[in-house]
């Protein structure tokens, strides 16, 4: 087995990972916390603190934060550990991915610190301004020759499954952000620009951009994170290659289609939403795919589970990654997107898929690199993983539950009508039946975040080089 | 690591394996799953025959229609014409009927108070709060402490013009800021503003400090007891409701400053048959006063118009009164 355990005798390039390794795990509190604070500001909005920490600054330094600064890191740190691997061979070039790390940090703090002095565009996940888009294109474009240059020079007559979804991540992504990102500046010195597209042109560019944001940054690449940890960590061979293919292609081809579904009942025309539903429905299966291989690969070794807390973390992932990609085309569907749309169902939504999938994907993926790159064993103490899944998993519950009650009253509550036809309820009425679980929602992601600083703890004591007593006994068992 | 191409036997499930190896990863050769792909291409299957009922594809010339004739607008009026429907069986005899037709008409009532309470959650809500409980300088609409009246009608024309709106029909009054335009000494504030308190709690005597100033410079629109003048939309200060507060110091800040809160004419805005939903609503609450009793109760009347030059009262915000009362006062700059 080729396993580089050692950082020191590494033929390839893993400081770069380390870095992001770090990142990613920085980024991740550092966003958690700022996603505690709004879901505290919404079940009490005396939490806003005017100018700078009020909602409206706040939720975009949230969405931020988790999508592009934690799982943007996450994603340049698996992909580049990935990458050289598979391919048997040293990153392109050393010099161009320690730019990537640098010019990734700056984009976030540039993004970041415009939120906080009220400088945005105004369109969801894609907030920063020109200046910020035109220096995250340069970056985007060193990853990307980066990690095609590595594929381009490996050493393996194939390419590994993993790198096929990152490459596609890694392509969409910058068609994305340069289609949506067209905008004109004022001036050059100005940070103000004006999108190019107006109206529902700019509405549907928009959600093109947002949808696609889902299905290339946080499925597709955190599929590539699957397709290696999970056999790596099972130790097993990856369930179906022929699955691997057809899912790919048709997550790929449907996936780009799908946007339109965020705009149902609005001035998009009719033909454009029904696209926008129906594609979505065909993506069910393609989204599937990715779990059902990943869970079949564990066939053989389902007995793992039970010892081993860092393949659970990935597991658990799945599952929550078959739920939100089946509740996404359910809630395509016109009618019950008309009960939906606009309400926290749809954040329950997201958070199934982003606390669930994307955040346990990662934790799996950190708590199988950080040890290896580092050039320990194992992870610190496997009890304090297994704590950090449980604490985690239930603040995932508490929220996506919270949410679906929340959402679903809220959405039949606007649509109540008397029997003399009029409104049963106004906003605000709504807003009250919300509160109670606004705060529970509040506590699971505390108890997310709490979870979280476990894990920080974890790691701080693997780099430092301890080994808990309990993990010293059992590690055995856990990872042979 | 790299080679190679001789698929092998995976022990565990006896499966071939594709013969490719990266990092110690290998790929087994099973199919997809059965089930996958049926799920896959029943709804390819569904979303073919979506596309020829609804509107789908995008043409040179348009785009292809469906065989439904659907469209989100056909919807939406159809959706509408359900709420028609149900509003209908009592709209039409509302729209004809005048207020002493509608208080007694048990089901026009009922449906008036019906719509009423829906319009004022999303219209009203936002100042007087969603029980009209009211807030500072927004008052309870369930008590019977009305500043401007309290009858069917004053309601209407209160809800139609608005209080300082700025609508030529609003009511306006406009208490002096005695502090601020030097009308009073702060003593003289400091001990008027004791009797007002007093007033409220039962306590006042002729001999207070403040009782002279109170006779000469408030009683002439809150009353000589501080019963309130409705003309002028000068509240009730013999009473423990307080519009923007009782303690010292406001009632203090209010004799300086003066008091004038504004309430926004809603006629044009809403619809007229809203506006009387909503006056019979408000009148519903808890406080509403019959027509003839008003007529003999405390406040002059129309004619009042003059009465309220001068301005003084005190607090007050929106509410006012009576039908006729057309925006005369003198000293009112209004807001």
């Amino acid at each position: 087995m080729l396993q580089q355990n050692s950082s020191n005798t590494s033929p390839y390039n893993d400081d770069v990972v380390r870095y992001f390794a770090l990142a990613t795990v920085f980024w991740g509190v550092a966003g958690f916390l700022v996603g505690l604070l709004i879901a505290l500001q919404m079940a009490f909005p005396a939490l806003n603190f005017e100018p700078f920490l009020t909602f409206g600054r706040m939720r975009p330094l949230h969405t931020s934060a988790v999508i592009f600064a934690f799982g943007g890191n996450a994603l340049f740190a698996t992909s580049y550990y990935i990458v050289q691997r598979t391919c048997h061979a040293r990153l392109f070039s050393d010099g161009l991915a320690k730019f990537t790390f640098w010019g990734y940090q700056s984009v976030i703090l540039m993004a970041g610190l415009g939120y906080l002095f009220g400088v945005t565009q105004g369109k969801e996940y894609a907030e920063p301004e020109w200046y910020v888009d035109l220096w995250l294109t340069v970056v985007w474009v060193a990853y990307l020759v980066v990690f095609l240059g590595t594929v381009i020079k490996r050493k393996e007559p194939h390419i590994y499954v993993a790198n096929w979804f990152f490459l596609a991540f890694i392509i969409t992504v910058a068609v994305l952000h340069l289609g949506n990102g067209l905008s004109v500046p004022v001036s050059l010195l100005g940070t103000k620009s004006y999108t190019v597209m107006s109206g529902v042109q700019s509405a549907m560019i928009q959600w093109w951009y947002g949808h696609n944001a889902v299905g290339f940054f946080l499925t597709a690449g955190f599929l590539g994170m699957m397709y290696y940890f999970i056999p790596k960590r099972a130790e097993r061979p990856v369930y179906s290659y022929r699955l691997s293919i057809l899912h790919f292609w048709s997550l790929i081809f449907i996936y780009i289609w799908a946007g339109p579904h965020h705009l149902h009942y609005t001035a998009l025309p009719d033909w454009a939403q029904t696209l926008g539903m129906t594609f979505s429905i065909m993506l069910w299966m393609p989204s599937w795919g990715g779990m059902i291989n990943g869970m079949m690969t564990l066939s053989g070794a389902w007995h793992k589970l039970r010892q081993d807390p860092v393949l659970r973390f990935m597991i658990i992932a799945l599952a929550f990654y078959g739920m939100s990609t089946f509740e996404g085309p359910l809630m395509s569907i016109k009618s019950v997107n008309s009960l939906s749309h606009y309400t926290d169902w749809t954040i329950g939504h997201v958070h199934s898929g982003a606390l669930g999938w994307v955040g346990f994907i990662t934790f799996g993926a950190l708590y199988y690199m950080i040890p290896r790159l580092w050039g320990r064993k194992e992870v610190y103490s496997l009890k304090l993983v297994e704590l950090h899944l449980w604490v985690a998993t239930l603040g995932i519950v508490l929220y996506i539950v919270a949410m679906w009650i929340a959402g679903i009253m809220q959405g039949l509550m606007w649509r109540s009508y008397n029997e003399m036809g009029f409104l049963e309820y106004s906003f605000v009425e709504t807003v009250m039946a919300m509160h109670p679980y606004y705060i529970i929602r509040a506590l699971g992601g505390a108890l997310y975040l709490g979870g979280a600083l476990v894990m920080v703890y974890n790691f701080w004591r693997t780099i430092r080089g301890d080994v808990a007593a309990e993990t010293r006994t059992q590690a055995v068992g856990a990872v042979a | 690591m790299s080679d190679q191409n001789k698929p092998e036997i995976d022990k565990i499930s006896g499966v071939e394996t594709t013969g490719h190896e990266w990092d110690g990863l290998k790929e087994l050769n099973n199919p997809a799953p059965r089930w996958w792909l049926w799920i896959f291409y029943v709804t390819c299957i569904w979303s073919f025959g979506y596309w020829v009922v609804y509107p789908a594809w995008p043409t040179l010339s348009g785009h292809t229609k469906g065989t439904l004739g659907w469209t989100q607008f056909k919807k939406l009026e159809n959706e509408q014409a359900e709420i028609t429907v149900r509003q209908a069986t009592y709209a039409d005899a509302f729209k004809n009927a005048s207020f002493e037709q509608i208080m007694k008409d048990e089901k026009l009532y009922t449906f008036a108070v019906a719509g009423g309470k829906a319009a004022f959650k999303n219209n009203c809500a936002t100042c007087h709060g969603s029980g009209a409980q009211g807030g500072k300088g927004y008052p309870n609409l369930n008590d019977d402490d009305w500043l401007w009246g309290g009858k069917v009608s004053d309601i209407y024309q209160t809800l139609q013009y608005g209080i300082r709106s700025g609508h030529d029909e609003a009511r306006v009054s406009q208490m002096p800021s005695f502090g601020k335009d030097g009308v009073l000494k702060q003593d003289e504030i400091k001990g008027v503003a004791e009797y007002v308190i007093a007033l409220s709690e039962g306590k006042a005597t002729a001999d207070m400090a403040g009782a002279k100033v109170f006779a000469e410079n408030c009683a002439a629109c809150h009353g000589e007891q501080g019963q309130g003048g409705r003309e002028v939309g000068a509240p009730k200060l013999a009473d423990a409701i307080w519009l923007y507060g009782g303690d010292e110091k406001t009632v203090y800040e209010t004799v300086y400053n003066a008091r004038a809160g504004v309430m926004p004419y809603w006629k044009g805005k809403l619809s007229d048959d809203t506006l009387r939903m909503l006056t019979v609503y408000v009148h519903s609450l808890g406080g509403g006063e019959a027509e003839e009793q008003q007529a003999a109760a405390p406040a002059p009347a129309p004619e009042a118009v003059p009465a309220a030059t001068e301005g003084e009262q005190q607090q007050n915000a929106t509410e006012q009164q009576p039908a006729a009362a057309q925006p005369a006062p003198t000293g009112g700059e209004q807001q």
